[in-house]
């Protein structure tokens, strides 16, 4: 079998591919020509997105091309518009953007800049992440690069398009607009109502990856990677129990085990797999014994998962799920806002509650009320996803590994930690 | 009782705010990464002057400035050592040793987590994940990432530290 076709990272392992003399040696600019120089309208852009299947790599997987179509038309609707792009990585376990960003901000940009052009939109904003210092600064330098060599700015290769990139270092759209990072309630919806008030378009940063390469290698060559339903190839992140972890690409629907096995040389320490995240922490546990199954968001959804940011996490046989599941519930409490009561209440109760089950304090009744707590942050109960995110790996933990937590429960101890050692050690050996 | 003016912020700032707020249709979305500028150049975290002058700048209330610096963890309110260790603990540095870098790290600079040492040089902090899962675990040195960390690691990086 021939190995398949990278392209996301095929300029990330040369020396210097941060800068525009590499990016312009290795295709970069050219599906902007292309657009520019061959006619293409905005439109037959936006329908090129769309016969390729691209779906966003932001976890919520929806068709990049139809989000695109969702703005306004600029003729009935003349206020500014914008594009925010999402790189504000921060889905526990996804690391993927962060090499993207250090790696070939160039990509990015060039995928900005087509983004906005079928848009038409004017103005962009990059929001990364505060703690993203060199990925900013790469972000940064490769736009002033752009700006100097006429790639960005007013009249892009002396045609009609201008258009201006802010790389910001700030939380997206509340937070752009300098309030805190309060997410908002859905409707309106940012294509109608994003930024200021103006139609916004919000994408993450591996999404906009893919956009020239689609540009120049055509709809076609791009559905020949992947599944159906889900075309192309995307960056898994796999960390904890291998023997290699790494941020590494694959077609779509790859099985996780050869994920874990190929690129990732197996379990550490030759030991077993018990337990593994496919997404993120968000899309929750799943047995080690579903280690089979395709890394593609059809194949996960009726394993009852999601591919979410395809940030596979691995736990090894001598591994604790509910301590494992106590790091993020902690994690979630952290992170809740507080504007919605089932959120604040649900993920402070979540947290509580598997940190006393981990300790040895939990009562059988903890285990129900986990699943009646994490029914009432279902979707549409709160503003944001947050609350949900919290739920499903709580929900998870129920399904898969019941007797885990009643044996926490029976015992009165975490059964994986030797009598010696403090209940808030860490969740597996240091190396 | 004599009326005390708002504490103001360096020339070199405002100068540079003003040319930031050009950038965006509201000059209130400058604050973040002002607020930003302020921790690097003015100490290393926010005093309640520093968020004076700056809602004073934006034309912001105090207790709104207040509001969205102490949202994010990436701002400090309150004195802090000359070099920050920002240990991540969430779940797949955890899974690989988190705690045992966290408590290394406390011990060879004598900062508790959350705390400050006695000769003021360091604080060590918990934080979330920062994006460096897959070369887990690590921390934040003053605004560096260390990945792959093992205990030797931390124990020589820290030592190293002017
Ligand atoms: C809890 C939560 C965490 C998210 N984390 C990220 C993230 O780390 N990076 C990202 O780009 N999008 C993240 N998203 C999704 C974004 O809100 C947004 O949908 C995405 O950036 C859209 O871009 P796409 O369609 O190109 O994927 C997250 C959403 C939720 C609810
Ligand atoms: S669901 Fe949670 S994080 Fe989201 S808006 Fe409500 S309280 Fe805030
Ligand atoms: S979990 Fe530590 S960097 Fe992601």
């Amino acid at each position: 079998m021939k190995s398949p076709e990278l392209y996301l990272l095929s300029r990330t392992n040369r020396p210097d591919s941060h800068t525009l003399d590499v990016f312009r040696r290795h295709e970069g600019y050219q599906a902007l020509e292309r657009v520019l120089k061959g006619g293409f309208s905005p439109q037959e852009v936006i329908g090129m997105v769309k016969d390729s299947g691209l779906r966003g790599r932001g976890g919520a997987g929806f068709p990049t091309g139809l989000k695109w179509s969702f703005m306004p038309d600029p003729e009935k609707d003349p206020r500014p518009r914008y594009l925010a792009v999402n790189a504000d990585e921060s889905e526990p376990g996804t690391c993927k953007d962060r090499v993207l960003l250090e790696k070939d901000p160039h990509g990015l940009i060039e995928g900005i800049l087509i983004a906005c052009y079928a848009m038409q939109v004017k103005t962009a904003y990059v929001y990364v992440r505060g703690e993203y210092r060199l990925p900013h600064d790469r972000v940064a330098k490769a736009l002033a690069e752009a700006r100097a060599a006429g790639w960005v700015g007013e009249n892009i290769l002396d045609s009609d398009f201008s258009c201006e990139i802010c790389g910001e270092e700030t939380g997206l759209m509340e937070s752009l607009e300098g309030k805190r990072g309060h997410p908002r309630p859905k409707p309106p919806f940012p294509a109608g109502f994003g930024l200021w008030g103006q139609p916004t378009t919000v994408n993450n940063v591996e999404t906009l990856h893919n956009v020239p390469f689609i540009i120049l290698r055509g709809a076609e060559w791009y559905r020949s990677m992947g599944t159906e339903k889900s075309p192309g190839n995307i960056l898994v992140g796999i960390s904890g129990h291998v023997e290699r972890p790494g941020v590494y690409e694959v077609p779509l629907g790859t099985s996780a085990q050869k994920i874990l096995e190929d690129h990732a040389g197996g379990v550490w320490k030759g030991r077993k797999l018990k337990a593994w995240i496919p997404g993120g922490s968000s899309t929750g546990f799943l047995p080690g014994s579903q280690i089979g199954l395709s890394m593609d968001h059809d194949s996960l959804k009726e394993a009852g998962s999601m591919l979410g940011t395809a940030a596979m996490i691995m736990l090894d046989e001598t591994a604790c799920v509910v301590r494992a599941m106590q790091v993020m519930a902690r994690f979630y409490d952290h992170e809740s806002c507080g504007q919605c009561s089932q959120c604040r209440e649900g993920t402070e109760w979540l947290s509580q509650i598997f940190r006393r089950i981990e300790c040895g304090d939990g009562r059988v009744e903890d285990i129900d009320l986990l699943t009646s707590l994490a029914n009432g942050m279902a979707p549409g109960k709160t503003i944001c996803a947050l609350a949900d995110a919290a739920a499903i790996p709580t929900h998870s933990v129920v399904r898969h590994f019941r007797a885990e937590l009643e044996a926490h429960v029976e015992q009165g101890r975490c059964p994986y930690l030797s009598n010696d050692q403090p209940s808030q050690a860490t969740v597996g050996a240091h190396a | 009782m004599a009326a005390t003016r708002p504490p103001v912020l360096p020339e070199h700032l405002r100068s540079e705010f003003e040319e930031l707020v050009s950038h965006y249709p509201e000059r209130k979305a400058a604050l973040i990464p002002a607020l930003h500028r302020c921790q690097e150049e003015l100490g290393g975290w926010l005093s309640p002057d520093t968020l004076e002058a700056c809602a004073d700048f934006f034309g912001l209330e105090p207790v709104e400035v207040f509001g969205v610096a102490s949202f994010y963890p990436m701002f400090q309110l309150r004195p802090r050592g000359r070099h920050m260790v920002s240990v991540c603990h969430n779940i797949s540095c955890a899974l690989r040793g988190a705690e045992e870098v966290l408590e290394k790290a406390c011990e060879v600079t004598g900062s508790p987590a959350g705390g400050i040492s006695e000769d003021g040089r360091f604080s060590v902090q918990r934080v979330e994940c920062q994006g460096a899962c897959a070369s887990a675990p690590m921390f934040d040195l003053d605004g560096v990432y260390h990945e792959n960390l093992t205990l030797d690691d931390v124990e020589r990086i820290l030592r190293e530290v002017k």
